[in-house]
């Protein structure tokens, strides 16, 4: 199954995609700039010892005022803007996967138990699905993290994760259901196998397609999120960087024309979902071209 | 019943029909009241035993006398289950307790907000959803035009910039750089008995623009890439294909043919949107100051003035519940194939 996912023809398609290729450019350098930012950030934002409020909202290099190292200009506390974002899209990227491991795993096993045994099981999971389905993830992880009154970045990836499995659920249980009346989940059956074998050797390869899709379009969708949350004051803990606390910061500055606060961490959170947008776009394409959503 | 066994066939079909979907709505109506009741134990539990509702209330000062007075009337001293059932005895009444910081009923000082939310959320949906299948039609009959490319980079963005950011950038744009739209608040409004709008004067339009644009956005873009897809599949299809060869006016056949039938998945998706729609309200009323019942949520998260919450939290649970109903109801009038299980 790998094979056929990363195999050749999987590949040479996405060579010849511009859009795909310039998602997954995007990605890697947000991803890159992420990994290494305690290596490339001239500045750590979050060491109070390296940070000074004399660079007090200073503008970036190339205006009147802008001074090296702080290429993007600073905040009012005297954080480089450019350093900060690095930081921040490590916030993002970790709560993004985070969010993708716990609710995927969560989604796909409940969906894949609720298709393949139908019944009770399946009804009390599907309705709860409903629900949290109709509530959205986002109305829900905004009430349980102002319910909660904050946290830390594992309380943000679990709020996230509490509703957002459902996305995952669904698309698993669909896949279930039209691949256990195949042939050959009958013949796996009838050959003795258990229900965790045919479930796992037989069912869940054919849904890592779909999977993968549901996947790449929700780390985008996650990763705005974890923005929205934190610019509302709702997110991740004032001490941590995040991209959303910093355009929050930097709302109040707008109307004094200090702009650079708000949009390069701005300029950052789009670059990164768009590259994951377009990535998820191709993905999407290629792998199961008839859904939409 | 007199015309022939032709009518009274369609009649019963008919009554049926009728039957099946009163039974439908009847089931979906006991899922929502189980739904409710789930939501409030819920609410329940914040409400009395998450960080200390009697010293929010009497506050840290108070005599032991008064602190006995609150348990008693929030019922503290009572068991557990007699709580939830007085807790659940006062909110089909619609009584939630007094907000802590303004110490006035929480569900008035919620509803007195509901106009404001109500007709910026209506100003987004119209935008959304005109626009969104609009430009979703015209990008699936002209794909490779130029226009057709730019509109498609343009919903990229707009599924990409979260709701928040949007509003920023408007502010920036209009507001701040060219200076023609107010950044903040609802203008001018006008009170019609208990409802105070802002429709009827110039002011309350100016103030609208960029709110409503900025809560539509992402339900624009994801409206327009999920028409065009639709479309797209629909224009392929064999009826589509016939109706053309028939020498049919293409204008026909995309209006009456495929639009009739690519809708339906993007009206389903719509429907389905009400609970983000009400967290994006959240976003874009703290962000526009609009003195909507979103923003009443958040500064009453700040201030963990629970009353308000709570009772926010039960009313959203209702109006998503009911709109969602009120959706696959209007959804099975339009479309008779639709089964119900």
């Amino acid at each position: 199954m790998i094979d056929k996912i990363f195999g050749s023809r999987l590949m040479k398609h996405f060579l010849r995609d511009p859009s795909a290729l310039i998602g997954a450019f995007l990605l890697l350098i947000f991803a890159f700039g992420a990994i290494f930012a305690p290596v490339i950030a001239p500045q750590n934002p979050y060491n109070l010892e390296k940070v000074s409020l004399s660079n007090f909202l200073f503008p970036p290099v190339w205006m009147d005022g802008g001074e090296l190292p702080f290429v993007l200009g600073t905040d009012d506390q005297g954080r480089g803007i450019f350093s900060t974002i690095l930081y921040g899209c490590r916030t993002s990227l970790v709560v993004g996967f985070g969010v993708m491991l716990l609710a995927g795993s969560i989604g796909t096993t409940l969906g894949l138990m609720a298709g393949f045994y139908r019944g009770v099981f399946d009804a009390v999971v599907m309705r709860i699905a409903d629900v949290l389905f109709s509530f959205s993830v986002s109305l829900t992880a905004i009430l349980v993290m102002g319910l909660l009154g904050g946290g830390g970045v594992l309380t943000v990836v679990l709020a996230i994760s509490l509703p957002e499995w459902v996305k995952y659920a669904r698309t698993m249980r669909g896949n279930v259901l039209s691949v256990r009346e195949e042939e050959y989940v009958d013949a796996a059956e009838a050959s003795g196998a258990s229900d965790f074998r045919i479930m796992a050797k037989h069912i869940l390869p054919n849904s890592i397609p779909s999977i993968l899709v549901v996947a790449s379009v929700e780390l985008a969708v996650v990763i705005m999120l974890e923005a929205t949350l934190s610019f509302l004051g709702v997110g991740v803990p004032h001490t941590k960087p995040s991209l959303g606390m910093m355009i929050s910061l930097g709302r109040d500055y707008i109307f004094a024309g200090k702009w650079w606060l708000v949009v390069f961490p701005g300029a950052a959170l789009t670059g990164m979902v768009i590259g994951i947008n377009l990535v998820a776009d191709w993905l999407r394409d290629e792998l199961n071209p008839k859904s939409v959503t | 019943m007199t015309g022939g066994a032709g009518t009274s066939g369609l009649s019963l079909i008919f009554v049926h029909r009728i039957y099946y979907m009163l039974s439908y709505i009847t089931r979906r109506l006991l899922q929502g009241i189980i739904v409710l009741l789930g939501v409030s134990i819920i609410s329940f539990v914040v409400f009395q035993y998450l960080g200390d509702p009697v010293l929010s209330i009497v506050g840290k000062n108070a005599t032991q006398k008064q602190i006995e007075e609150v348990r008693e009337e929030l019922n503290l001293n009572e068991p557990v289950h007699i709580q939830y059932l007085l807790f659940l005895k006062d909110a089909v009444r619609g009584q939630f307790g007094k907000s802590y910081v303004k110490e006035r009923p929480a569900l008035g000082l919620i509803m007195a907000r509901f106009p404001a939310t109500f007709e910026l959320a209506s100003t987004a949906i119209i935008i959304a959803v005109t626009l969104g299948v609009t430009l979703g039609v015209f990008v699936s009959i002209k794909p490779k035009s130029f226009l057709s490319r730019m509109i498609m980079a343009g919903s990229l963005f707009g599924i990409s910039i979260p709701t928040f950011l949007t509003g920023l950038i408007l502010i920036l744009l209009f507001a701040v750089v060219f200076g023609i739209l107010p950044p903040f608040g609802r203008g001018e409004t006008v009170t019609l008995g208990f409802w105070r709008t802002g429709f009827l004067t110039v002011s309350g339009w100016k103030h609208l623009v960029l709110p409503a644009f900025t809560l539509g956005m992402y339900s624009l873009a994801m409206l327009l890439r999920l028409t065009k897809a639709e479309m797209i599949e629909v224009l392929g299809e064999d009826y589509i294909k016939t109706a053309r060869a028939k020498g049919l006016r293409s204008s026909t056949v995309i209006f009456k043919h495929a639009l009739r039938n690519g809708l339906a998945p993007v009206l389903t998706m719509a429907g389905l949107q009400f609970g983000q729609l009400i967290a994006f309200a959240i976003i874009t009323e703290t962000i526009f100051q609009w003195p909507g019942m979103g923003r009443l949520l958040l500064s009453s998260i700040y201030n963990n003035d629970r009353p308000i919450i709570v009772t926010y939290i039960i009313l959203a649970s209702i109006v998503i519940l009911l709109l969602n109903l009120l959706v696959d109801i209007l959804y099975a009038f339009l479309d008779p194939k639709v089964q119900y299980d």
